[in-house]
């Protein structure tokens, strides 16, 4: 047990606060462990979790047999047990697998048989003419295709920042701009140095993400995989797109990629994405020209109106992939030590049914009593806006009708913003059509002297 | 303040001397302003030449602005400021929210001036990283004018329509350094004298030159030139991405009024109306930039057309429609047209996409109503008399251009 009298003294440490290191720290938490969260970037959701399509997944097409389709399956469970609890928004949209060729069209079944196999038994085959039915803004080029009813969109963050909440209202301990830089274990307790201090804790979980390898290294001393950094690039359309689809529209997959997803946003907005492209750095996404325009050569494609439709935003996240395709989760590489690495596409969906995995993992059973349930604020179209409540203090961000009392409520508390991009996942200021121009003096000065990363970066 | 006969939306220059000439004319006038502070962009741009056409004499941006409050709320118009208008309702009622919490408010005739903004780094589609300092000109005034604050020491400016140069002496006055102005196209987009203002301030203009990409982690650190010679990495601090100027829809895009699918901004016909009778719209909403002067007048144009409507004698809704017939046209407005007297627009103003000469010309049923010798380019003021008789037939807008 760790040592009540010494405040930097932990039952676990969490490496890394992106989505899967904040649901290990709630998990953790409520099954009554003190918990340290360590977090080397100025902000939490800095790495693989600051981009992602914002899918809750079914693991419809998830590897037969899989930890990853497991994880999935009870992090989606998990997903709708607690979020009306947690304020987490839900926008019904379920999916479809769309078939553009009579050879594509011929694949159909397999993959509808192997959703049938992975537990999701309520898909409905479509034909063109159905699909077309359903989703009328799409080229008439579409085949055939299968509807996933369960297949839904979240806010990419909001979940994230709803786990890590929870888990501080009731005791974890959250450490920014505390890398990991070594590791020791001696008579049963692991001592982590890192460049916010010593930490000392019983059990270490490296979920360190597009740095997994590098944690195993500077912890046990050696990795047993590779991080091996893919690139998804994405076009967020402006929301008069977002009346073009109802559903996640998906393509047939391939061996290599899922392929290009075209989907609204729970912000309502139109997006079309990602890439997959493999690549050395880790510290840089960028985003480039010809990319995005072939993404938005795609989307037209996919939606003719499309064209028709302004860019609002662009973007760029990098999946923390292995040489390997399935999840690098073992509790058996060092004592005291759970790696959970390579979580490379499907973090957001399986991030609670990781959780729930590791805590069996290490044997913990304890329960939390009366855990405190901190709700989040809603940033989605599913529910009621802050700007919809009176005492808000006027808007700020006019595109996103982001509120001063919603910046304020960001910029206080344990899990403060600690950037601007903090404070965009967090509230969605400057993210919608006019990208700050409007707003940019004003959250300059609200934010003040009050972010670790200041706005202006000088002086 | 019983209800309003006039609700405006937006408090520039457009809106405010509608405000103050309805005012004036004895009409309950109710501007809303989401801002804290009403005056539009120039209360944040600090040096251009401003009010000469209004009040005859030069005014630096926030005068001008404080001044054009002034001239409203003397006339007796009333100014609702921290207001942001949610959504435009058929018939002229409004939402809007500020701290007291949504409401509805109603008036026989709303008048859109919601103004333009800047085309964002994002929508040019500017590969790279997305460091902080990368910024519209209107964002970096607020920094400087409003905020006393100093974004970055030696940015790169894009662009050389007007604002661009309005950019550099915001930099000049704040001490700002830019190490290069670049401009993708072959010429210059401004016109003014302000062209010859990189040179007397020592910043290097570099024509055929875009941002191929911006490096930098929290901040900027580099610039990728895509120049005719190749590409050059330069550093710099900052990116002050100008002009690109689009009209600030987001309202009318969210409503049933019907919006120009090449300009952006609403359908209107000659006397600034909508396709809800309801609504009238004048300013930077209408095409893209305009000065703050011509706003104005454009304002307190509209202003008359909307007190002949509360009379009830304007003339139904209806005309020829207007239909760009070339594809140097990037836009044309009012876009529906009918013989009008009184109107707030006697003329079509047009704005094309690339260098053009040749003949312009307004052909109804096979007859040229009206035309002109065009020799100008992009962003550039054209206009077009508007012929006294017309049919309900399709307008046609054609150019000839020179062999």
């Amino acid at each position: 047990m760790s040592d009540p009298l010494s405040p930097s003294s932990y039952d676990v440490a969490v490496i890394g606060a992106g989505v899967v290191g904040c649901a290990l720290a709630r998990a953790f938490t409520l099954a009554g462990a003190r918990v340290v969260v360590l977090e080397k970037a100025a902000d939490v959701l800095d790495g693989a979790s600051k981009g992602n399509s914002a899918i809750l997944h079914t693991g419809f097409d998830a590897p037969k047999g899989s930890l990853e389709l497991a994880c999935i399956r009870e992090g989606y469970a998990l997903y709708h047990d607690i979020r009306e609890r947690l304020g987490l928004p839900l926008v019904r949209a379920g999916a479809m697998v769309l078939a553009w060729s009579e050879e594509e069209v011929a694949g159909l079944p397999a993959l509808m048989a192997q959703a049938e196999a992975n537990g999701i038994t309520d898909l409905e085959a479509l034909t063109g003419v159905g699909v077309r039915a359903l989703e009328p803004a799409l080229s008439e080029g579409v085949r055939g295709g299968f509807r996933v009813p369960g297949e839904h969109l979240i806010d990419p963050w909001s979940a994230a920042h709803g786990y890590l909440a929870q888990a501080l209202a009731n005791g974890t301990v959250l450490m920014r701009q505390a890398e990991v830089l070594a590791g020791r274990h001696s008579a049963g307790h692991w001592h982590l140095a890192t460049t916010a201090g010593a930490v000392t804790a019983d059990l270490v979980i490296n979920a360190a993400g597009l740095w997994g390898d590098e944690v195993d290294r500077r912890v046990i001393g050696e990795s047993w995989f590779t991080i091996k950094p893919r690139k998804g690039q994405f076009v967020v359309y402006d929301k008069t797109a977002a009346a073009l689809a109802g559903h996640i529209l998906l393509p047939v997959p391939t061996k290599i990629t899922k392929g290009i997803v075209v989907c609204r946003t729970a912000f309502g907005n139109l997006l079309v994405g990602p890439t997959a492209e493999e690549q050395d750095g880790r510290e840089h996404a960028t985003v480039e020209r010809e990319t995005l325009q072939a993404l938005m050569r795609r989307g037209c494609e996919i939606l003719p109106a499309l064209a028709d439709h302004e860019v609002t935003a662009v973007y760029a996240g990098l999946r923390p992939a292995t040489e390997e395709k399935h999840y690098r989760i073992r509790d058996d590489l060092a004592p005291g030590y759970i790696c959970v690495g390579g979580i490379r596409s499907t973090g957001l969906s399986a991030a609670l049914g990781i959780a729930a995995h590791v805590v069996r993992l290490a044997g913990r059973d304890g329960t939390l009593a009366d855990p405190i349930w901190p709700e989040m604020p809603n940033l989605s179209v599913d529910g009621e806006r802050d700007w919809q409540r009176p005492g808000h203090g006027g808007i700020v961000c006019h595109c996103e009708l982001v509120t001063r009392r919603e910046i304020e409520a960001a910029l206080t508390g344990p899990m403060a913003a600690g950037s601007l991009a903090g404070l965009k996942r967090r509230t969605r200021v400057t993210m919608g059509r006019c990208q700050g121009f409007y707003c940019s003096a004003e959250l300059a000065r609200i934010t003040e002297g009050r972010l670790t990363q200041p706005m202006l970066g000088h002086d | 303040m019983t209800e309003p006969e006039v609700i405006v939306v937006g408090a520039g220059p457009a809106g405010l001397s509608a405000a103050t000439e309805l005012a004036r004319a004895g009409r309950r006038v109710l501007v809303l302003e989401r801002e804290a502070e009403a005056g539009g962009i120039p209360r944040h741009c600090g040096h251009s030449p401003y009010g000469l056409r209004e009040f005859r004499r030069l005014m630096g941006g926030p005068a001008y602005a404080a001044r054009l409050r002034a001239e409203a709320l003397a006339a007796g118009a009333m100014i609702r400021t921290a207001t942001t208008v949610t959504a435009l309702l058929p018939g002229g009622k409004v939402e809007v929210t500020g701290d007291a919490g949504p409401e509805t408010l109603a008036a026989p005739v709303v008048l859109l001036a919601t103004g333009v903004r800047e085309t964002s780094r994002a929508a040019r589609l500017i590969g790279g990283d997305k460091p902080g300092g990368v910024l519209n000109t209107a964002a970096l005034q607020g920094l400087v004018y409003l905020n006393r604050q100093i974004p970055f020491r030696r940015p790169v400016i894009l662009g050389t329509e007007l604002v661009a140069f309005s950019a550099l002496l915001t930099c000049r006055h704040a001490g700002i350094r830019p190490v290069a102005m670049v401009e993708p196209g072959s010429r210059l987009t401004a016109w003014s004298a302000a062209r010859w203002l990189p040179r007397l301030l020592g910043v290097p203009l570099h024509l055929r030159t875009g941002i191929a990409t911006i490096k930098g982690r929290a901040r900027v650190e580099a610039v990728t030139l895509a120049t005719p010679s190749g590409e050059v990495e330069v550093e710099t601090d900052g990116v002050i991405v100008t002009g690109g100027f689009r009209p600030e829809s987001a309202l009318l895009l969210a409503s049933h009024l019907a919006v120009d699918p090449h300009g952006g901004g609403p359908v209107i016909d000659a006397w600034g109306r909508l396709s809800d009778p309801a609504y009238f719209a004048a300013g930077n909403i209408l095409r893209g930039v305009e000065t703050a002067g011509w706003c104005w007048a454009e304002g307190r144009r509209t202003a008359r057309a909307i007190l002949v409507a509360l009379e009830g004698r304007l003339p139904a809704p209806g005309g020829a429609r207007l239909v760009l017939a070339h594809p140097a046209l990037r836009l044309a407005v009012p876009q529906v047209l009918a013989p009008a007297p009184a109107a707030a627009h006697d003329r079509l103003q047009i704005r094309l996409s690339r260098a053009t000469k040749g003949r312009l010309r307004l052909v109804q049923a096979g007859r040229t109503l009206s035309e002109a010798r065009i020799d100008t380019l992009p962003e550039r003021r054209v206009f077009l008399r508007l012929p006294a008789a017309l049919s309900d037939a399709d307008l046609r807008l054609e150019i000839e251009e020179d062999a």
